[in-house]
């Protein structure tokens, strides 16, 4: 059939019809290289420089180098905080065995708990650039690291990297006015520059070291290197070498910090030292405190609830934070405000009786001496701590002159330099008692506030601080941590400055004030007699306050009820009196009568003046660096 | 001097010389262009790697052995051979789908005694538009509705058997590779239009018998980003590669994207990204014209081939080497699909370079054996 139709062919017909086809076939081919041409023009040119910048991503790859942190000594150069190596377990995935056979492997070696697994998996999941590793187990014990050590050849993607991680030699009495370092969260990046902190893994989370977190923190070293698509560096293309970070050097004194914890034996309390002559802050001891070592660690969750859920508040500041009654202790202050104003005189006298009464028939405010003091001058109302006449002093006075003439001393305000979060206790006044309860201030709410009670709340840091500037006759010096920044003294830049002159009409009151503070130590009716006996002066003034325990220790708990219904025992000291080189606030919550924190301010001035420490504290002697 | 070295050219390009040696010496030219050019890249795509340039370059000797030895063979013979060549590899494909060996989950390979290892579907590359040649070359052109679907049957039975194995690309080319010698032979262009309107129909069909990596590959390729370490990479790599090429590109061995591995198959499918990023688009547009240049050349030879039989195939050859090149070109730059397709005479790798050159020797033969007019 097929020869039959061959004889009828139009050969050259057909021809043209192939030829034809064939032009038809090269337009095509023309379109079609056409269109690939296109496709290079819109990716090498028009989106060039989007792949340019890709490529450039894959194969620039920037290392952050975290700088050492600077280390904080005391005023001896004893370390505080310090830097020790230590050992992470990490893991390249692209180079390791799958998940479960990696899981199996590792087992034989090293302990690896689920928690830790199911973080590695979470971090898998991320985005991350291919080759990097990520981190299975943190600080290994020494134990652990060897181990694993002799494993790692089997382990391929498996290794062990070095790391510095912070470790404070003296732990829970520090804890507070130190602070700690902890694994740096996603809140904490937001309040720093995100790319100094690649490849870091601590942040200053409280105390000075968290103040002070960008001095001690440094510079990160930064090296662009060219990487394969293995991840493995080619060549470095640039690199800028990590700036450690500043020492610190605090005017602390570590041995004194220790004594002064110790000393608190098993009450709750606080303890502030001062050298009234610069503010430096010698001790600042806070009870009970916790071990920040536990924070570098990385603190289980149980284990953080534990201390958070604690009654005796082991995490709370309360040198910065603790609201007291400031009670006697803020006699003088009230006796050198009554002299500014002219209700009192150091020549007046005043019949002292059991208590006071704003009207006859009235309230009673009672002394503490049931029968009361009889006759006595303002000198004699220090002396023996009358209430009545403070009593009587402040409703006089009224609140607005008290409220002028203690802020002068920073009550009601913060004044520490360099610590964040202390709290501003209340220096109350007719406007804050207006806002508050919307109630005008009464004459007895003056009364009160006149022997400290009442509506007036500080914190140990505020009275340590009067504490200081009386020991320093008006010179007001804002409390300051540190003394050193390197080499360089540290400087301080306040909202109302750093110091200040406290100016009386007559200067010669702060002298006489000294004096008076000096006869409760010495005079035989004094409140702080039990001092008797020091080889130099100590001026003081006892202090009871009627518990009203911290705000956040409200829960009602039996067990503690007895004691909690204990007074706090205060005491404000310094020495020695006619130069006095610390000035020091202790107080014991619920320690019932002044005698504790007057003996602990004792053994402070002996210690710290003449290097009277019993024997265990010799070891902060030796200076560790 | 001029006038001489100018004769000389002559003398060398003169056509009796080529013709008794069955040569087609513009062809010769453009495919040594061409194969120059690959070495070239290639030796910057392995990562300066001398002896990969050696083997390559062996190949393609072997390649243009091959093909001037079929250069010899006049055409006739060729048409002839092709409906038992056809058939004989049919057979083979069915041995293949039996006892085939292979790796990577695909069985594309016969084992041969003494360890080698043969692949019938790449030889039938070229013996699937011989036998449409062969079938159209005694038949009126253009053909009938029935000679169109007997053809149809005679394309689509080996390619999908090519795909069963699996093997997407090669599938594709053997297809396509009939499909082009029904279009050369005058396919009406209703039937064209007609079979581009049923073309959406069949891809999802298509779909459905797809393996779940060939799945894959397409999902990716509709949207790289979606995985991006994993079957996205390549893409966005190639993609990376090209764009960061820009104009003129990052210079002879300076490609980063290249050098430090960041594009895979770099030295293979994807060898024309290294082209892209080192020597930018001018560089990928002198390596289309190479390419044009070859094409040309075996379209005027379709064009102007003694009879239908020689028509139908040199055009077919032609366009099907297009293809392979377009098809890669189109992968690496993100517009077609990844289907493992190598770019001709250029990517690295053996068999394909012996097939491309073959069907080029049948070219030459069919150049150089026409009856002078």
């Amino acid at each position: 059939m097929g020869k039959h139709h061959q004889v009828f062919r139009n050969h050259r017909q057909e021809h043209s019809l192939t030829k034809s086809r064939v032009v038809v076939a090269a337009i095509f081919v023309l379109m079609m290289v056409g269109v690939l041409m296109g496709r290079l023009f819109y990716l090498q040119v028009v989106e060039h420089e989007l792949y340019q910048t890709k490529a450039n991503d894959n194969r620039v790859m920037l290392i952050t180098e975290p700088p050492p942190r600077g280390l904080i000594f005391d005023r001896n150069g004893v370390v505080l905080a310090d830097n020790r190596p230590i050992h992470s377990l990490t893991v390249i995935p692209e180079r390791a065995l799958s998940l479960p056979k990696l899981k199996e492997a590792l087992n034989e070696s090293i302990d690896i708990t689920d928690e830790e697994w199911a973080d590695y998996e979470d971090r898998l999941k991320d985005y991350r650039r291919p080759y990097q590793s990520i981190t299975l187990k943190s600080q290994l014990s020494d134990e652990e690291w060897s181990k694993v050590s002799v494993d790692l050849y089997r382990l391929d993607g498996v290794q062990v990297e070095a790391q510095l991680t912070r470790y404070y030699p003296f732990g829970e009495a520090f804890a507070h006015a130190v602070g700690y370092v902890g694994r740096i969260t996603a809140k904490d990046l937001k309040r720093v520059d995100r790319a100094a902190y690649q490849g870091a893994l601590f942040i200053g989370k409280t105390g000075i070291e968290e103040y002070y977190e960008s001095t001690l923190f440094g510079h990160p070293g930064i090296s662009k290197v060219e990487v394969n698509a293995r991840g493995r560096i080619m060549s470095e293309i640039e690199r800028q070498n990590p700036t450690p970070g500043k020492d610190l050097h605090l005017y602390m004194d570590a041995r004194l910090q220790q004594y002064a914890y110790d000393l608190l034996g098993n009450y709750k309390g606080s303890v502030v030292a001062i050298d009234p002559s610069n503010g430096g802050v010698l001790a600042m001891v806070s009870k009970p405190g916790f071990d920040p070592n536990a924070f570098v660690r990385g603190i289980s969750v149980s284990k953080y609830a534990e201390l958070r859920e604690d009654k005796r508040l082991p995490l709370f500041n309360r040198a910065l934070r603790g609201g007291y009654p400031p009670a006697s202790t803020i006699k003088p202050f009230m006796g050198l405000a009554g002299l500014e104003y002219g209700f009192s005189s150091w020549t007046e006298t005043y019949y002292a009786r059991g208590y006071y009464q704003i009207n006859p028939n009235g309230r009673r405010y009672r002394d503490w001496k049931r029968g009361g003091h009889g006759w006595i001058d303002l000198e004699r109302s220090i002396i023996e701590s009358v209430d009545t006449y403070y009593y009587q002093l402040a409703h006089k006075m009224g609140i607005t002159p008290i409220h002028t003439f203690l802020s002068k001393f920073g009550y009601g305000q913060t004044s520490i330099l360099d610590l964040n979060g202390a709290s501003a206790g209340l220096l109350p006044s007719n406007e804050w008692k207006k806002a508050r309860y919307k109630e005008p201030w009464y004459p007895g709410d003056s009364v009160n506030v006149g022997i400290g009670q009442g509506f007036m709340v500080a914190t140990p840091i505020q009275i340590a601080t009067a504490n200081a500037a009386m020991a320093a006759r008006g010179h007001m010096y804002y409390p300051r941590m540190v003394s050193q920044i390197a080499d360089e003294p540290a400087t301080f830049q306040g909202n109302d400055g750093v110091e200040h002159e406290i100016k009386l009409k007559d200067q010669r009151n702060w002298e006489r004030m000294v004096n008076a503070m000096e006869k409760v130590v010495t005079d035989s009716r004094g409140t702080g007699r039990r001092l008797q006996g020091a080889d130099y002066k100590i001026a003081g003034k006892t202090g009871t306050g009627q518990v009203f325990s911290l705000q956040e220790d409200e829960e009602y708990d039996a067990d503690n009820l007895d004691k909690r219904l204990h007074d706090h025992a205060l005491f404000i000291g310094f020495a020695p009196a006619d130069d006095p080189k610390i000035a020091v606030f202790a107080i014991f919550e619920n320690g019932g009568s002044s005698s504790k924190p007057a003996d602990l301010t004792k053994a402070l001035f002996d210690a710290y003046l003449y290097d009277k420490y019993p024997k265990e504290y010799d070891y902060f002697k030796e200076p560790s660096r | 001097m001029s006038l001489q070295f100018y004769q000389r050219i002559l003398v060398f390009t003169n056509a009796r010389l080529w013709r008794l040696t069955h040569v087609d010496v513009l062809l010769l030219v453009a495919l040594l262009i061409l194969m120059s050019g690959g070495l070239f890249i290639l030796y910057s795509a392995s990562g300066q790697n001398v002896a990969m340039v050696e083997r390559q370059l062996i190949r393609l000797g072997i390649g243009m052995v091959v093909c001037l030895a079929l250069a010899q063979l006049p055409p006739k013979y060729m048409r002839r051979a092709s409906p038992f060549l056809f058939v004989f590899l049919v057979g083979l494909l069915v041995c293949v789908l039996l006892f085939g060996v292979g790796a990577k989950g695909a069985q594309r390979w016969l084992a041969l005694p003494g360890g080698l290892r043969f692949q019938p579907s790449e030889i039938m590359k070229i013996v699937m538009p011989m036998m449409v040649a062969w079938y159209f070359a005694n038949r009126q052109l253009p053909p009938s509705l029935k000679e169109i679907v007997t053809v149809l049957v005679i394309i689509t039975v080996p390619s999908l058997m090519v795909a069963k194995q699996p093997d997407l690309g090669t599938a594709l080319l053997v297809g396509v590779s009939g499909i082009f010698a029904l279009f050369l032979a005058g396919i009406g262009w209703l039937y064209i239009l007609g079979a581009a309107a049923i073309a959406p129909i069949a891809g999802y069909c298509l779909w459905h018998v797809m393996h779940d990596y060939q799945k894959q590959r397409v999902l990716t390729f509709l949207n790289p980003e979606s995985d991006p370490l994993g079957s996205g990479w390549n893409i966005i790599q190639s993609k990376t590669a090209i764009g960061s090429g820009g104009l003129h590109g990052k210079g002879f061995l300076e490609g980063t994207q290249a050098q430090l591995n960041f594009l895979p198959e770099s030295h293979t499918d994807f060898i024309i990204a290294v082209l892209a990023e080192e020597f930018g688009m001018v560089g990928c547009a002198l390596l289309m014209c190479a390419y044009l240049l070859v094409i040309a050349r075996g379209l005027f030879i379709a064009a102007y081939a003694e009879d239908n039989y020689a028509r139908l195939l040199a055009g077919s050859i032609t366009l099907t080497f297009f293809v392979y090149m377009f098809v890669n070109i189109g992968m690496v730059s993100g517009i077609l699909p990844v289907v493992g397709v190598p770019l001709p005479l250029v990517s690295y790798g053996g068999t394909s370079i012996i097939t491309i050159m073959a069907t080029f020797g049948i070219l030459m033969s069919i150049q150089t054996h026409k009856r002078a007019r």
